[in-house]
């Protein structure tokens, strides 16, 4: 199976303080991995190089093969690679339609037209539509994204990146900050998503990370812990020196 | 070749005597915008004021000189402190555009009352006898009153960066400025030292535009006219920062000087391309914290 | 009536669109002693319509937009008294390009910084363009201005009568024509990103979009509308001279725009109409008294008002439709 995304020796340093060491990480299409790991381990510098908002000092990143280490932010998002926020970072004043459609039109090419009004694009503003109602927020399109509860919100993180077709999703925490009445949307929102998108989530909600992923790599102060499936993580003692600490025997 | 150095070291004894009134002037505008993050176009009304005091104090009252200067920076600190407490400090915290536009609003007003109560004209300052004339130093005369100015601005300045590394007003200066949540989570009162600093600032930038009124002529448009020359000082000199605006106002002050002497057909231009091109190099300024 | 951009909006014009054109006519046919008020209002709406691309829209604090307006004005009127051009239209075509050039070497500049820097840097430009119009006296008449300046008839046919219809109507035109131009990108998915970078530019980056690029097309844009507007006031008058550079008149504009409502279409509209034509009956009488009176508008505007006249209207409606 090909590999979606990989990183090789990736590393990154401010100063004395090394955030990310020698990470070897391999996503293959169609993967649903989780990363876990204690807090300040790294989790969301790892995505923030992943997408280009943090350079690396140093190793290499590539998507479906090409390496993107030199590439923008916008580079890497036309070649398919979409994140979600840990914080919301939506359009809040917009409607939650607009949210979503800004990103299909940048997909679609036509978001830099400026003489046709926008309301007259209908394929992106059906393609909007489609996304929200496979979350099932597809009621909601036409109230702004701020008059939301959170846990809707997240979900309209979750359909802009779907809006750019990605074939990598970094999902940032997605069930964070949304109360626990709300967060089985969340996983069922996950579960629809589409076979063919690798997924990486971050969570600390392992009841979460144990139903959604098949994988699992544990991130320990920018190091790669170990990798495996679920069961081999939980049965792992190491990781659970680093959750509960030392047990007695 | 002797008189090019004549004019050498005149100009640069004017450049440095502009450069410290500029410093003494600014140096609040960098201090306020870097702890209190407002961004206060309307310093250059307090300046005016200043000067206006001296000039009212001079020539309507009588006043001995030293009173008449202390009297600038006294009053101005006092009027700062009432702005402060009444108007600014509603908009701390609110958008660039707000507070931007605001003291614009005070610009405004503040030139439609010169210009009411003053004329349009400039004002002349009329200097006591024993600072007028000519001072002969190293062989060369130079005009006592520029003497005067650089060395009282030394002073002044001397003061303030005594105030600002050695009592515990300065360390808190510094925290604040370093990181205000944090100056605030351990308990600085940032409200009173927002207002002292804003005190002191303003009452600076007043007895520098009362100092300074031989050099920059005070008149109505004043604030509008000398603004660039403030920001350009902070934003070069870099924001929040002592050492870094004193070099930047010591550069504009001497190149300034040079450029009005050697090509006053070009007049300000070169300072405006110099400016552009070193916000362009480092845009944090020459010693700035932050961009 | 805050209109919503975006791929639900209903970008048809509604009737009330059409009320400022039919005021205007009304103006040119009832109150024809006014006249040349009128295209100062309608040369200033221009420019005022020009800052709200850049402050409204693009979200950039500028105290030096009169750069552009001030280089429009001097390309005119230097085409004009110096150079022999009078074809109006070419002028207003070599003004704008002129600004238009300006804008996109500056806005190249600008857009990379932010904070105080980039404020200083808007000012140092509109400064540096103050300044060369005062030295370069012979191409520009320095302080004493440009005079001289002659206006051929437009397209041959229409002189620019003493009675000021000519230029008023010719004004009318080129407002007409760039507010229809602004009003399509705005609607268009052009401008619904516009309004995403404003709202959350990082959720732009992270859609892919290209920030910079647009930023510094709307920038582009702005300054080439202001530029218009520079070359319409001088055509107008007649004259140029320095009170159309600095930081005055861009502090000006700035008031005239937020009386009326930033980030909306017609706050450009409304603001410079009532700051103008106040001026005209209180400037005259008393100037000093005016020039307080707008600061301290704008001092009570910003901590009590915040959405200027517009804003204050949507409020009074608002209230009005919950009491129905």
């Amino acid at each position: 199976m090909s590999l979606a995304l990989e990183t090789r020796g990736l590393c990154k340093s401010f100063g004395a303080l090394t955030v990310a060491a020698n990470i070897d990480f391999k996503l293959e299409a169609g993967a649903r991995h989780a990363l876990i790991g204690p807090n300040g381990a790294g989790k969301t510098t790892f995505v923030n190089l992943l997408t280009g908002r943090l350079a690396p000092s140093s190793g290499s990143i590539l998507l479906a093969g090409e390496d993107v280490t030199g590439l923008t932010q916008s580079g890497r998002v036309k070649r398919g690679l979409g994140r979600t926020f840990q914080i919301n970072t939506l359009f809040g004043n917009m409607s939650v339609l607009d949210n979503v459609a800004l990103g299909v039109a940048e997909r679609l090419g036509c978001a830099g037209r400026l003489w046709k009004p926008a309301s007259a694009f209908a394929a992106v503003r059906e393609e909007a539509l489609r996304l929200l109602a496979m979350l099932g927020i597809a009621e909601e399109a036409d109230g702004t994204v701020q008059g939301l509860p959170y846990g809707k919100q997240r979900l309209v993180e979750i359909a802009i990146a779907l809006g750019l077709r990605p074939r990598v999703l970094l999902l940032d925490e997605p069930a964070a900050g949304v109360p626990s009445l709300e967060s089985g949307r969340i996983l069922e929102a996950l579960d629809s998503l589409p076979r063919e998108i690798a997924i990486l989530i971050i969570e600390h909600d392992m009841d979460l990370v144990f139903r959604f992923a098949k994988r699992i790599t544990v991130l320990v102060q920018g190091e790669v812990l170990c990798e495996g499936t679920p069961d081999q993580i939980a049965n792992d003692v190491r990781v659970r020196q680093v959750y509960l600490g030392e047990q007695h025997v | 070749m002797e008189a090019f150095l004549a004019s050498l070291v005149s100009v640069a004894f004017h450049g440095i005597a502009y450069g410290m009134i500029l410093y003494v002037i600014s140096v609040g505008l960098s201090i306020t915008m870097g702890l209190m993050g407002f961004t206060n176009l309307a310093h250059g009304v307090f300046a005016m004021a200043g000067g206006y005091i001296l000039i009212v104090s001079l020539s309507r009252f009588g006043l001995p000189f030293p009173l008449a200067l202390a009297l600038a920076f006294v009053l101005v600190a006092a009027a700062s402190v009432v702005l402060e407490r009444l108007l600014y400090s509603r908009l701390y915290g609110a958008a660039e555009l707000e507070q931007v536009l605001f003291t614009i609003g005070l610009i405004f007003m503040s030139v439609a009352v010169a210009r009411l109560i003053f004329g349009t004209l400039q004002l002349p300052v009329v200097l006591p006898d024993y600072l007028k004339g000519q001072l002969s130093l190293f062989g060369r005369d130079f005009p006592a009153y520029r003497v005067f100015l650089i060395v009282f601005s030394a002073t002044m300045i001397a003061a303030l960066w005594f105030g600002i590394e050695r009592t515990l007003w300065g360390a808190m200066v510094r925290a604040a400025v370093d990181n205000r949540a944090m100056a605030q989570s351990i308990g600085i009162n940032t409200r009173r030292l927002f207002t002292v600093t804003f005190a002191i600032g303003s009452g600076l930038a007043g007895l520098g535009g009362a100092l300074g009124a031989d050099i920059v002529a005070i008149q109505p448009t004043y604030p509008f006219e000398q603004l660039v020359y403030f920001l350009i000082v902070v934003a070069v000199g870099g924001l929040g920062s002592l050492r870094g605006p004193f070099i930047a106002a010591l550069l504009i002050g001497i190149t300034d000087t040079a450029c009005k002497y050697w090509l006053p057909e070009f007049g300000a231009f070169f300072i405006y391309v110099a400016t552009i091109a070193l916000l362009l190099w480092r845009p944090a300024g020459l010693l700035g914290k932050r961009a | 009536m805050k209109h919503a951009v975006g791929y639900n909006a209903d970008a048809r014009l509604r009737w009330t669109e059409w009320l400022p054109w039919v005021a205007a006519l009304a103006v040119f046919f009832l109150l024809p002693d006014y006249l040349s008020l009128g295209a100062r209002v309608l040369t200033y709406i221009l420019f005022a319509l020009s800052l709200d691309l850049i402050l409204g829209y693009v979200g950039i604090i500028t105290l030096g937009h009169a750069a552009f307006f001030g280089l429009g004005a001097y390309v005119t009127g230097i085409l004009s008294a110096k150079l022999g051009l009078t074809d109006p239209m070419m002028q207003m075509l070599v003004s704008a390009l002129a600004a238009g050039l300006l804008g996109l070497a500056t806005g190249a500049v600008i857009l990379r910084t932010h904070g105080l820097t980039q404020l200083m840097l808007t000012l140092a430009i509109a400064a540096l363009c103050l300044e060369i119009a005062n030295k370069a006296t012979p191409l520009t008449g320095g302080a004493d201005g440009l005079s001289g300046v002659v206006i051929a008839p437009i397209l041959g046919l229409f002189k620019f009568d003493l009675y000021g219809k000519t230029a008023y109507l010719w004004c009318l035109g080129v407002l007409f024509v760039s507010w229809w131009l602004v009003r399509r990108l705005i609607y268009s998915p052009f401008g619904a990103s516009l309004a995403g970078i404003r709202e959350n530019s990082i959720r732009m980056h992270a859609i892919g979009a290209p920030v910079y690029a647009r930023q510094l097309l709307v920038y582009t844009l702005s300054a080439t509308l202001a530029g218009v507007a520079g070359a319409l006031l001088t055509q107008t008058s007649q004259f140029v001279g320095l009170n159309v550079l600095g930081f005055e008149p861009s502090g000006e504009l700035l008031v005239m725009l937020i009386l009326g409502g930033v980030g909306r279409l017609y706050g450009a509209f409304v603001g410079p109409l009532v700051f103008l034509v106040a001026q005209d009956y209180l400037a005259k009488q008393f100037p000093e008294y005016w020039y307080f009176g707008i600061g301290l508008l704008l001092v009570i505007v910003v901590l009590f008002a915040r959405g200027g006249i517009l804003g204050i209207s949507d409020a009074v409606i608002a209230r009005l439709r919950g009491m129905a």
